[in-house]
């Protein structure tokens, strides 16, 4: 799932310098050229250093935010209320796994390798989607997951099929394909339950009013407070802005919210006529930030879990590689 | 129809609680690439313990589902192995706990495939039609999952001193737990005589083949067998199953009448 539409600074809220005036002008009229014309960068092809930072940046926080993200809705594997719903939440859970494959595949192509990019997740230095960071307290919240967090996901990752970097777009190529499947899936779920007893009603209900607002944040500040968005959008890494998808996700929910017989959270969500679009109430931009900056209700646990998971499976990671090299040693012992 | 149905429920119940208890991996793996595989496995005994309920459930028809049997029964009516409902770490009580071990997950994931690779291919021969059909799609399922457990056991015995230790450990934890495998439950003696079921013990000598075969590549020891011979097909479990109940069930009971 969930690239953070914005480019997050990792660490301490330093913005990496974006000006590329060290490099070969040649090159990076070349390189500008080619991004002018909306071509594909491939990796053996010459980048400014900058703009192969952003991407490890991005694509690592993303893929990241695919792991990390197993860990909410794997919350509810072992207590799925149906076989069939267990089948299909692991089947999503591990496509999710799949997705940080992919990812962590493309950024390695920029030259940082999976143990690096695993290293800052677990020092804490790199981010991940912050939505991540709530806790899924029943299981309508998997439903809920699927259908506006997969949702809001989808919106952020189509244009990024067009991104410059090749590797990258290609991954959400595929990647986009399988949400769009976990978004069917989750509202489908929801429509079930809407037609089963009052509390099953309640408890989407409750799940929805938890994460609605979570959801618009996940688009990242508004336009205006966003400084890593123009240089994006130069590089065609960023296609649209943070509100223009915003916008577009909650046009798009509004209607799936009255088909399904839920009440979205806000007082102030009306359709304008003049803008013909939904109006949509104020973000509580500082429970956002404080949840990115570490202290949102779960930071500490998800990242404590991604941990444990690696340490305690490093005896088996150091058996295979021993035994990979045993195996060398012997097929070079036979073959003399 | 009553000894098919309790046989088809042991084979449900087997790969139900194996399914399940391999899921808990799900986003703690040792590496992303076993976590996935590890879901794959699960997904596939999930989809088994599907079809196998969906054909008792049709055999005892009325309202019966297969989510009604895997939800709405207790631990005495579940005819799994005892093997398959251990926890992923040592021999500990029921109520205590401990971080999951993987050297526990592959020898046991091993030692239940090398018997399943064995038992579906004998089972496409069963003269219930459905459960031959059933076995054709476990078979090749199970293949996977014998040739990926069978991988790792031979990666971890003969990979580094401390996963020889630990998977060494979990085997002799776990090996006299087979020894329920070869002891015939009266609902077995009555499916075999129906024809629906396999007389395992027929399978045993392959199947040592398989595990001594594996054990010698691993450089692991096959450790003894002998004392307390496990009853979990005839409903009699260890500490471990209420447990895993508990959990699995909790939300379809606390909704008994809900649509999921
Ligand atoms: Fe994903
Ligand atoms: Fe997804």
């Amino acid at each position: 799932m969930y690239t953070q539409s914005f480019n997050v600074p990792d660490g301490a809220g330093k913005t990496v310098p974006l000006a590329p005036s060290t490099e070969d002008p040649a090159l990076q009229a070349a390189f500008d050229a080619r991004i002018d014309a909306d071509g594909r960068i491939e990796p053996q092809d010459w980048m400014p250093e900058a703009y192969r930072k952003t991407l490890v940046r991005q694509i690592s926080q993303h893929a990241h935010s695919e792991i990390v993200g197993m860990l909410p809705e794997g919350n509810w594997i072992s207590r799925a209320p149906s076989l069939k719903r267990k089948a299909i939440l692991i089947a999503k859970v591990q496509d999710e796994g799949g997705h940080g494959l992919y990812l962590y595949s493309a950024a390695e192509t920029l030259g940082t390798s999976r143990d690096q990019m695993l290293e800052g997740l677990h020092s804490g230095r790199a981010k991940y989607s912050s939505i991540f960071n709530y806790p899924t307290l029943t299981w309508a919240d998997v439903g809920v997951i699927g259908w506006l967090v997969d949702g809001a996901a989808i919106m952020n990752q189509v244009p990024l099929c067009r991104c410059s970097y090749g590797p990258y777009a290609r991954a959400m190529v595929r990647v986009c394909k399988e949400e769009s499947f976990h978004q069917r899936q989750g509202y489908e779920a929801l429509l079930v339950m809407m037609q089963g007893t009052a509390e099953q009603r309640e408890m989407v209900q409750d799940a929805v009013n938890r994460w609605w607002w979570k959801c618009l944040a996940m688009f990242g500040p508004p336009d205006a407070d966003s400084p890593n968005s123009a240089q994006g959008m130069r590089w065609g890494i960023k296609r649209v802005s943070n509100d223009e998808l915003r916008q577009k996700f909650v046009d798009a929910t509004v209607p799936q919210a009255r088909v399904l017989g839920v009440t979205l959270p806000d007082p102030d969500l009306k359709w304008n006529e003049e803008r013909q679009h939904y109006d949509y109430g104020q973000i509580d931009w500082n429970e956002f930030w404080e949840t990115v900056n570490g202290n949102g209700p779960c930071n500490k646990e998800r990242l404590a879990t991604r941990v444990k998971a690696h340490n305690e499976g490093q005896w088996v990671r150091d058996a295979a590689l021993a035994y990979a090299e045993k195996q060398k040693a012997r097929s070079i012992k036979e073959a003399a | 129809m009553k000894p098919a149905i309790d046989y088809l429920l042991h084979l449900a119940d087997n790969a139900l609680v194996l399914g399940q208890r391999n899921a808990e991996w799900c986003g703690h793996g040792p590496i992303l690439e076993e976590d996935i595989a590890l879901s794959n496995v699960s997904l596939d005994l999930i989809g088994q313990a599907r079809l196998l309920y969906q054909l008792v459930a049709s055999l005892k028809g009325g309202n019966c589902t297969e989510d009604r049997l895997a939800y709405f029964r207790d631990t005495h009516e579940f005819r799994n192995y005892t093997l398959l409902e251990l926890p992923h770490h040592g021999p500990l009580s029921g109520y205590a706990q401990s971080s999951m071990d993987y050297g526990t997950t592959i020898v046991r994931n091993f030692l239940y495939s090398a018997l399943m690779a064995l038992l579906w291919e004998a089972l496409e021969k069963s003269a219930n039609a459905d459960l031959a059909a059933i076995a054709g799609k476990s078979l090749k399922e199970v293949r996977y999952h014998l040739r990926h457990s069978r991988d790792w056991l031979v990666r971890l015995g003969d990979g580094t001193d401390e996963s020889h230790a630990r998977v060494q450990a979990a085997l002799d934890h776990l090996f006299p737990y087979t020894q329920e495998f070869w002891a015939q439950s009266p609902a077995e003696a009555q499916a075999i005589a129906a024809g629906i079921g396999v007389d395992v013990t027929t399978l045993q000598a392959d199947w040592d083949a398989i595990v001594d075969a594996a054990l010698a590549e691993a450089t692991l020891v096959r450790p003894p067998v002998g004392g307390y011979v496990t009853e979990g097909k005839q409903g009699i479990h260890s500490e471990h199953l209420g447990f895993l109940l508990a959990e699995m069930q909790s939300l379809a009971r606390a909704h008994p009448n809900g649509s999921w």
